[in-house]
């Protein structure tokens, strides 16, 4: 049972901090490290400056 | 039973009970499955019972009806159907129309930059693609649709998004994925050529200007004379700032931590906002009137629009997300446990004589109109282009993302739905008729709603009218027109029943204004934003310095011209003396449903193209039906001679008026506003004309290029060239068991 419930709170983690977007710089530097190895790999801070800076010149609509 | 075919066989199909493994290396384990499920007892059990549930729901709503449906049964009508219609609608539509190969690797997979193009888990990106459809728009057109009964407006939105809805956003993210997530814009000019794409960018943004109007229209109206709402609303500014500045400086990616941070202090906003209404400086300070508040949206609309995206846009994103997602679920479960009871008939005498205080017309073609999001919305198209293709990991995917997200959407409309019908009678016509008819008093809407006969129920007294506004915390509920605070009503009276014993209702009602007010204005936000950048693309032929992002006075004065369409009609809205929403939301109906009308005839034009024209119907019918209900609405707003209904009839009615020497007439008192009636009648009048031309043009080129394309026997695809995909993940939301096993496959091949 409480293993039942350590997976369900697990999986609602997991879920929450894929959602909202916890987990982006962590999915970005494995994508890095698999695609270009010894790259330079930005800090956090960079790495979401530069995303929203991206976001700045690619706006995406939200719908009504 | 299993069988395997490689990158080079055909696509063949599984046969009931057979599982065929997709291969593109034969060294590793399968990319895709394509399994065909057999009828077993158990499997053939369990639809029948979802049928019956499905089936017994719309016995109870359309058949039996009565006076006390319990609300329930609309749940009941709507998940049955939804899931008829999931399992067999769109899966005949994947089988004989899209024909999703997973040997194909999606542009997530071949473009994977870790940033716009991310293979993203089906799960997650079903929840940012509901995020970026599901806002105001389905929570604001069932509501006003209530006057015409419950029962047309339910069976609309139904089976509205099961033939067309979900079949516009299943085919535009399917087309789009194939084409490296190319925008709606860029697709027809693709299909179309350059005449019609131009047609099509033009229409586009003259909607988007209307549809964020009247969002901020509807924001206006639910905030106007409210100190607590003007407060609460007021404070998500500062809220999202701190986020951002958190964000930024302080824990940079901890967004989950920041929101939950962010959600407190925004109920926090709500109770203190209650405090602050009720202290003398408070009112004086947050009493706004509709101009006031217009101006104040306008002003927003253009700073947000070009202050950084990390400082506000995204930490009111954050916000709006887990406001949408918590209080759509908090809804579902509150209805559950309080199964309100129905009050308004199954269908009034406004669905037949046009007459209704809430929008004039009748049921034909207007109830499709003005519920646009929910059952059918075009704006969808411009998301599942562009955006969400760019994250699906797999084609097969698109149908649960597509196809099953727009239900949800649809869901959440039904809810909003129940939310108005089960308010007493009186009390919602009392606050969705115009200021014209009620004379905005407690005494004058207790007078209308008696004049409204049975239909009234049983009626309120002006003291009754005036208490229910006490009730949740407002000075008055006349009037109060837009859909938000009627909705408001509903979900104060659904949540504040749940937690029975202490009177919520004043919280609950803020709470649901300030859900609204939130993602609209997170709308308006981005909405400015893209219109600004479409707008600067089309500059850019006239000079080139307008191409460039990074030139900022390029982008403010875009962003200039983008508020200032929208502004004016907002400010156009609000002053107008004949009531502003009842007019202008039609006209977002027609706006939303002819950009679908744009996505669904680009559609047709490439199943013809494919050759595949026996299946054109698939999307032909329900652009059929979108272009019957939107240009005959677009015909009664020109040429109706019923002045309530057509726009140049009123018109020329005031104009008549005024040069006859009158100084009033109807609800204009005097001759600045008769002339202002004769100026926004016009403007309107003119928007529906040049909407319905723009469609027009879009659907005859979109028809030739068909016919042309059928003729040759097909054309040349516009889709890319194919590239094997190496990698595997499920199609169905929850993995079946054959998908497990090859996820282990996998796994084991990595380690």
């Amino acid at each position: 049972m409480t293993a039942l419930i350590l997976r369900a709170a697990k999986g609602v983690r997991w879920y929450v901090r894929e959602l909202m977007g916890d987990s982006r710089y962590e999915r970005y530097v494995a994508h890095l490290s698999a695609t270009h190895p010894g790259a330079t790999v930005p800090t956090e801070r960079e790495f979401w400056r530069e995303r929203h800076a991206i976001e700045e010149r690619n706006p995406t609509s939200r719908c009504c | 039973m299993t069988s395997t075919i490689d990158a080079k066989s055909d696509d063949r199909q599984p046969k009931p009970g057979e599982t065929i493994e997709l291969y593109t290396d034969p060294a590793k384990p399968p990319v895709g499955l394509r399994h065909r499920a057999r009828w077993t007892p158990l499997k053939i059990v369990l639809w029948v019972a979802i049928a019956l549930i499905g089936g017994f729901g719309w016995f109870m709503i359309a058949i039996v009806r009565g006076d006390e449906v319990n609300s329930v049964w609309f749940v009941a009508a709507s998940v049955g159907t939804f899931l008829i219609g999931y399992r067999f609608y769109s899966k005949f539509i994947e089988r004989k129309l899209l024909k999703p190969d997973d040997r194909r690797a999606t542009p997530a997979e071949i473009l994977n930059n870790g940033r716009d193009f991310e293979p993203t888990d089906r799960r997650v990106l079903f929840g940012h693609h509901f995020a970026a459809i599901a806002g105001a728009g389905p929570l604001i057109g069932p509501v006003l649709a209530a006057q015409m009964g419950y029962l047309p407006g339910t069976m609309w939105i139904i089976f509205g998004v099961i033939i067309a809805g979900a079949v516009q956003d299943y085919l535009v993210l399917f087309f789009s994925m194939r084409r490296r997530g190319r925008s709606l814009g860029q697709m027809a000019k693709d299909e179309l050529g350059r005449f019609g794409g131009v047609a099509a960018l033009v229409a586009t943004l003259l909607i988007m200007s209307i549809i964020l109007a009247v969002l901020a229209l509807i924001v206006v109206n639910a905030l106007a004379e409210s100190p607590w709402g003007v407060f609460s609303i007021a404070m998500t500014i500062p809220i999202a700032l701190f986020m951002g500045v958190y964000l930024r400086y302080l824990r940079p990616g901890r967004i989950s931590e920041v929101s939950v941070i962010g959600v407190a202090l925004l109920l926090l906003a709500i109770i203190a906002g209650g405090w602050v209404a009720e202290t003398s400086w408070g009112v004086e300070i947050f009493t706004l009137d509709k101009v006031a508040l217009a101006w104040a949206l306008i002003i927003y609309g253009f700073v947000a629009s070009v202050l950084p995206v990390w400082l506000l846009l995204a930490p009111r994103d954050y916000l709006s997300t887990f406001m949408k997602i918590g209080t759509i679920i908090l809804l579902a479960i509150g209805i559950i446990i309080v199964q309100p009871v129905v009050q308004m008939p199954a269908i009034t005498e406004f669905a037949l004589n046009g007459q209704g205080p809430v929008f004039a017309g009748s049921l034909f073609p207007f109830l499709f109109i003005t519920i646009a999001c929910g059952a059918l919305s075009g704006f969808h198209s411009l998301i599942a282009s562009g955006t969400t293709p760019k994250l699906i990991e797999k084609e097969s995917q698109t149908r649960a993302i597509g196809y099953g997200g727009m239900l949800i959407e649809s869901f959440v409309a039904i809810m909003a739905l129940v939310a108005a019908i089960t308010l007493d009678r009186g009390l919602y016509f009392a606050m969705n008729a115009s200021a014209a008819l009620t004379g905005g008093t407690p005494e004058g809407a207790a007078e209308f709603i008696s004049g409204l006969g049975p239909l009234g129920g049983t009626g309120m007294t002006a003291a009754e009218i005036a208490q229910a506004a006490r009730d949740v915390g407002e000075a008055s509920l006349v009037s109060r027109t837009g859909g938000a605070p009627t909705l408001a009503v509903g979900i104060a009276n659904i949540l504040g029943e749940v937690w029975q014993g202490s009177d919520l209702r004043a919280f609950w009602y803020h709470f649901g204004i300030m859900f609204e007010a939130l993602f609209i204005l997170t709308t308006v936000d981005a909405g400015t934003r893209v219109a600004r950048f479409m707008l600067s693309d089309t500059l850019g032929n006239v000079s080139q310095k307008f191409r460039d992002p990074s030139w900022r006075i390029g982008a403010w004065i875009s962003s200039i011209i983008v508020v200032a369409a929208w502004g004016s009609i907002l400010l156009m809205g609000v002053t107008d003396p004949l009531g502003g929403i009842n007019t202008l939301f039609p006209l977002f109906g027609i706006a939303n449903q002819l950009l679908a009308a744009i996505a669904l005839a680009i559609c047709v034009a490439i199943v013809c193209k494919k050759g595949l024209v026996k299946w054109a119907w698939i999307p032909g019918i329900p652009l059929a039906l979108d272009a019957v209900v939107t240009l005959t609405a677009s015909f009664q707003k020109i040429f109706s001679p019923i002045p309530g209904l057509g726009f140049w009839a009123q018109n020329a009615t005031y104009r008549a008026a005024l040069d006859n020497g009158e100084t009033s007439l109807g609800p204009a008192q005097t001759v600045e506003a008769m002339n202002a009636v004769v100026r926004n009648t016009a403007i309107q009048g003119t928007l529906s004309i040049i909407f319905a031309v723009l469609v027009v043009i879009v659907i005859v080129v979109a028809i030739r290029v068909s016919i042309r394309a059928v003729r040759a026997g097909g054309e040349v695809s516009t889709e890319t060239d194919i590239v094997p995909s190496g990698l595997y993940a499920p199609s169905s939301l929850l993995a079946t068991r054959e998908e497990k096993a090859v996820q282990k496959r996998w796994e084991a091949e990595v380690t």
